[in-house]
């Protein structure tokens, strides 16, 4: 297919190129969903040619333009660049597919807008994958943080102008704030914003020095939604449904852990890392994180925002794996990445679709459902199983090398938390799908008789997004090649 | 011909002046105030490019050398000021055809675009002169047009405006004379190039270093208040809110970048940087000032409900940034301080300009007056977010290459929470443009389909702007090659 530079160019124009045939196709509506489906697929095709050619080990890199003396806008494909961008090239057209039926389904205005804008979000997603350098990383950050707001508020309601503001002022404040003072600081510093194996900054100022530039990433990087920077995640749950699902579950959020991972690893590197005193303090904090956004998932009542807050307390994870500092710690937070996405998803398109097929928004009102929506649910319990580490689901690998990393680190404290955690999730998560099945139905719920799913399209999607999730139980060994690579220095 | 380029580049707006006002129509007296406004435009790139390529060009007018005759001394950094104030000219004054047709009686189209080329004339000539009192003349030619081309918005509430500008500029007109009439006294020249020579002189001689630091005073406050340092802004927001459109727009981008340009030339070329920053500590008085600049006035600016005066007091927090620039005395800093005045010209430009679409169509900027707009003026409320997207210093547009600069000026000599007053700001800005974006596309109005998109003759200089913020965010190579040049000149040290 040519030349690796350009196939990573294409990769993340495609979607653009997608979105503008959406503009172009808004009256009909049939076309426009094709070209959103099409070009989806396309730009998965255009991932796996990278993906082969990263793991033959090759480095894809293409420098853009220089836009200030000495930074380049440039891309670069490495193995954790590659997890991202397969988890999120693929789920974007089996999302797209779920989009069709779930905005149809809920009859929801400006869907154009909605398309487009969500082409366009998964152009900041490649971009942040595949970002040669801090600052590309940076640009397309910020540019997945803007092009999302139209998502989140896509109802124009007053409640949507409020979470457009918390999405906005959290998301910009953490960023402009604390990670681009970070990453000029890293420029003084090092003199390069390149990502490095071992690192750019060792050597270059004190080790309090360093230790505050950490905390400035970490907490800088408010998509990782480490506490108390946390609220955006919640507030975004006003927007539809397949936006949670694909964008505040896997896109926008693992670009967050995403980059929290990149910068430990290529930034700082693992050696420097467990060195500096915050490091310690900054897995305590994803600790504790993880410890009350699970407790707070307990007590909603609303599916999706006890989903978010599952998120929250997942997210930290990821950043926990990071913060650990070895190598088993940075393989789980990976292969997290991975494994959380095709759960979470799998979960919040039951969601959207129980709120298609059976208008009903809250856990309570779900009694009885499970016997209208067996597939829904089912998949739903495969998701969760996922999301709690329970084989047979995929996410048992992540958390089993997560746990193997504090072992490593010698934190039995943190292990503990990683297993209370997992206790809390196996109640909340668990609940929704054993009550709609075994509980009878509120005396004045009007459940549909006999069976009615989700609309096809999305329970297609559910479906496949479940049965990955179980696959990854039985061969999750891309992932972890991929990270091995990642830890073992393969690249860059 | 080609050597003559310098004085033609002020000459020329001068003498077609005149003309357009003789020709008394509108029609005519544009394309007079477009011939001439244009011809300092392709002048000042030939010349950026000359001094780029050959180092500074001195023009003595007449023939006569400096000292005893005035010379024009064009730097990189004059070159830079002059390829701003002419650009933002030229922009402006294709906008103002529609603007002005709009918001001025007709008989008086000719004499604004004879204070128009009048002003340009008077930015220019501060811009290139080698000068001290040339300096002085020019700043009057173009304040005098200014206070006039203000007092012609449609709100009686612009001539109060004027006037008041008009009492405070006198005002720092005045304390500039003074100042350089003090330095006349001691050293008894005035060319900028000699009095750099002679000024260590008199004060290493220790006879009249006090005349000297006083001098030296009496223009660092005349300056800061033609350039609206807080807090000598007062005149600023309600020159800016009052007056016609066209004007705004303009004037925002080129008269305080002006006479930010002129403080530098002061600080750095006529009394050096050792004098201004070691034996007057500026410092110490320029970076406090620049910060609660740059806190108040964007604090100030969120609670605006009226969007032209929203950005003017945008405008003074953004001087601060550009003050606070200059008050490193670093290369860095300075150079961060000289593209910003280039970066706010754009920015600012097409804000402004996006305001006056709104007025063109619905005659108000009140906040509340803008609910549905981004509906009614998909195009005019485009521009405003992506001028506003800059304002905020988002990556690949120009707001975010100054905020690289600067912040990195501040890091480097390890001032962090000078950094981290910059970011402040940065996050002060997204609260004031997402308050008017929040109006234009969350809320409804009834009369949505009576309005329509601004007329292409606003909205293509409006969008040059625009797309100006973009490309220069992109390809910042240029413009930060230039300005770090330019402050490598200013401060004498050659690369």
């Amino acid at each position: 297919m040519g030349d690796p530079g350009m196939i990573v160019l294409f990769t993340v124009l495609l979607p653009v190129i997608g979105a503008g045939l959406v503009l172009l196709l808004r009256n009909n509506e049939n076309a426009r969903e094709a070209a959103t489906l099409i070009t989806g697929a396309v730009t998965f095709a255009h991932v796996l040619a990278l993906l082969r050619l990263v793991r033959a080990g090759e480095v894809p890199r293409l420098d853009i333009l220089e836009v200030v003396p000495n930074v380049w806008l440039s891309f670069e494909v490495e193995p954790l660049g590659m997890v991202f961008a397969l988890v999120a090239g693929f789920l974007w057209p089996i999302t797209s597919l779920y989009a069709i039926g779930y905005m149809r389904g809920h009859h929801e205005e400006n869907q154009t807008r909605f398309f487009f804008f969500f082409a366009i979000a998964i152009a900041g997603a490649m971009g942040v994958a595949f970002s040669g350098n801090l600052f590309t990383l940076f640009v397309f950050y910020e540019f997945l943080t803007f092009c999302t707001v139209p998502l989140v508020t896509h109802h124009q309601t007053e409640e949507a102008k409020k979470s457009g503001r918390i999405y906005l002022g959290i998301l910009l404040t953490t960023s402009v704030g604390l990670q681009l003072v970070a990453i000029i600081w890293t420029w003084v510093l090092a003199g390069t914003l390149d990502f490095q194996t071992g690192g750019i900054l060792a050597g270059t100022a004190s080790t309090g020095i360093l230790s505050a530039i950490l905390v400035l990433y970490v907490y800088g990087v408010g998509k990782a939604a480490v506490m108390p920077f946390h609220r955006w995640l919640p507030a975004a749950m006003v927007a539809p449904t397949p936006v949670s699902a694909l964008l505040h579950a896997v896109a926008v959020v693992k670009a967050g852990v995403f980059t929290v991972l990149k910068i430990a690893v290529y930034v700082f590197g693992i050696d420097l890392l467990q060195t500096l005193t915050t490091t310690t303090w900054l897995a305590w904090a994803a600790a504790v994180t993880i410890i009350l956004g699970s407790l707070v998932a307990f007590k909603k009542d609303n599916l999706k925002a006890r989903l978010a807050y599952s998120t929250i307390s997942q997210l930290s994870y990821i950043v926990l794996g990071a913060m650990l500092a070895n190598e088993m710690g940075i393989i789980g937070g990976g292969m997290h990445i991975a494994m959380h996405a095709f759960g979470k998803i799998t979960l919040f398109f039951a969601a959207g679709g129980i709120m298609v097929a059976a208008h009903e928004k809250n856990i309570s009102r779900m009694h009885g459902l499970g016997r209208t929506m067996p597939i829904t649910f089912g998949a739903f319990f495969i998701g969760s199983l996922s999301i709690i580490g329970l084989p047979p689901a995929g996410g048992a690998w992540s958390k089993w090398f997560l746990g193997m990393g504090t072992l490593e680190a010698s934190q039995l404290g943190l292990l503990a938390v990683l297993m209370l955690s997992s206790l809390l999730g196996l109640y909340y998560l668990l609940e929704v799908p054993v009550k709609a099945f075994f509980f009878k139905p509120p005396e004045d719920a009007h459940h549909h008789e006999g069976i009615h799913e989700s609309p096809t399209p999305s329970l297609i999607a559910i479906c496949i997004t479940a049965s990955a999730t179980m696959g990854f139980f039985l061969w999750p060994d891309l992932f972890h090649e991929l990270m091995q690579m990642v830890v073992s220095g393969g690249a860059p | 011909m080609s050597q003559n380029l310098p004085a033609l580049l002020v000459v020329v707006p001068m003498l077609l002046a005149p003309l357009a006002a003789l020709l008394n129509r509108s029609g005519p007296a544009w394309a007079v105030a477009t011939a001439g406004i244009w011809f300092s435009f392709v002048t000042a790139i030939q010349l950026l490019q000359r001094v780029m390529a050959e180092g500074a060009i001195t023009y003595a007018m007449g023939g006569w050398a400096a000292p005893i005759g005035i010379e024009l001394r064009i730097d990189l950094a004059s070159a830079f000021v002059v390829v701003i104030v002419s650009s933002i000219g030229a922009i402006g004054v294709l906008y103002a055809r529609t603007s002005v047709a709009a918001e001025i009686s007709e008989d008086r189209h000719a004499l604004f675009y004879a204070a128009l080329l009048l002003n340009v004339c008077g930015l220019l000539g501060i811009s290139v002169t080698g000068d001290m009192f040339n300096v002085f003349v020019f700043l009057e030619i173009s304040s005098l047009s200014a206070y006039s081309m203000i007092a012609l918005g449609q709100d009686r509430r612009a001539l109060t405006s004027a006037f008041q500008y008009l009492i405070m500029g006198s005002v720092g007109a005045t304390f500039i004379v003074i100042g350089i009439g003090l330095l006349w006294v001691m050293t008894g020249s005035l060319a900028m190039m000699d009095l750099a020579e002679r000024i260590p002189m008199v004060w290493e001689s220790g006879q009249g270093d006090r005349t000297i630091a006083v001098a030296f005073t009496f223009l660092t406050v005349g300056v800061t208040l033609k350039l609206a340092l807080f807090p000598l802004h007062l005149w600023l927001p309600n020159a800016y809110t009052y007056s016609p459109s066209a004007v705004t727009g303009y004037m925002a981008a080129t008269s305080t970048k002006v006479s930010v340009y002129l403080l530098m030339r002061f600080f750095f070329t006529v009394f050096g940087k050792e004098f201004s920053f070691e034996q007057m500590q500026l410092d110490m008085v320029l970076m406090p000032l620049a910060l609660v600049a740059i806190l108040a006035m964007s604090l100030v600016a969120i609670y605006q409900t009226n969007v032209k005066r929203l950005l003017a007091f945008s405008s003074v927090a953004q001087v601060g940034y550009m003050v606070l620039g200059i008050s490193f005395g670093s290369v860095l800093g300075i150079a961060a301080g000289i593209i910003h005045l280039f970066n706010h010209a754009v920015m600012k430009g097409a804000l402004f300009m996006a305001m006056g679409c709104v007025m063109y169509r619905i005659g108000s900027v009140r906040i509340e007056d803008m609910k549905g707009l981004g509906k009614a003026m998909p195009w005019t409320m485009g521009a405003f977010v992506g001028g506003g997207l800059s304002m905020i210093g988002v990556p690949l547009t120009v707001g975010f290459v100054s905020k690289w600069y600067l912040v990195q000026a501040a890091l480097a000599e390890g001032r962090w929470f000078v950094a981290a007053i910059v970011m402040v700001g940065s996050l002060m800005a997204l609260i004031y443009v997402w308050k008017v974006v929040e109006v234009a596309y969350f809320q409804r109005r009834e009369d949505e389909a009576e309005i329509r998109e601004a007329p292409l003759g606003l909205l293509i200089p409006t969008y040059a702007l625009v797309a100006a913020s973009f490309w220069f965010g992109i390809d910042a190579g240029t413009t930060s090659s230039v300005a770090i040049s330019a402050a490598e000149t200013l401060l004498g040290v050659m690369p």
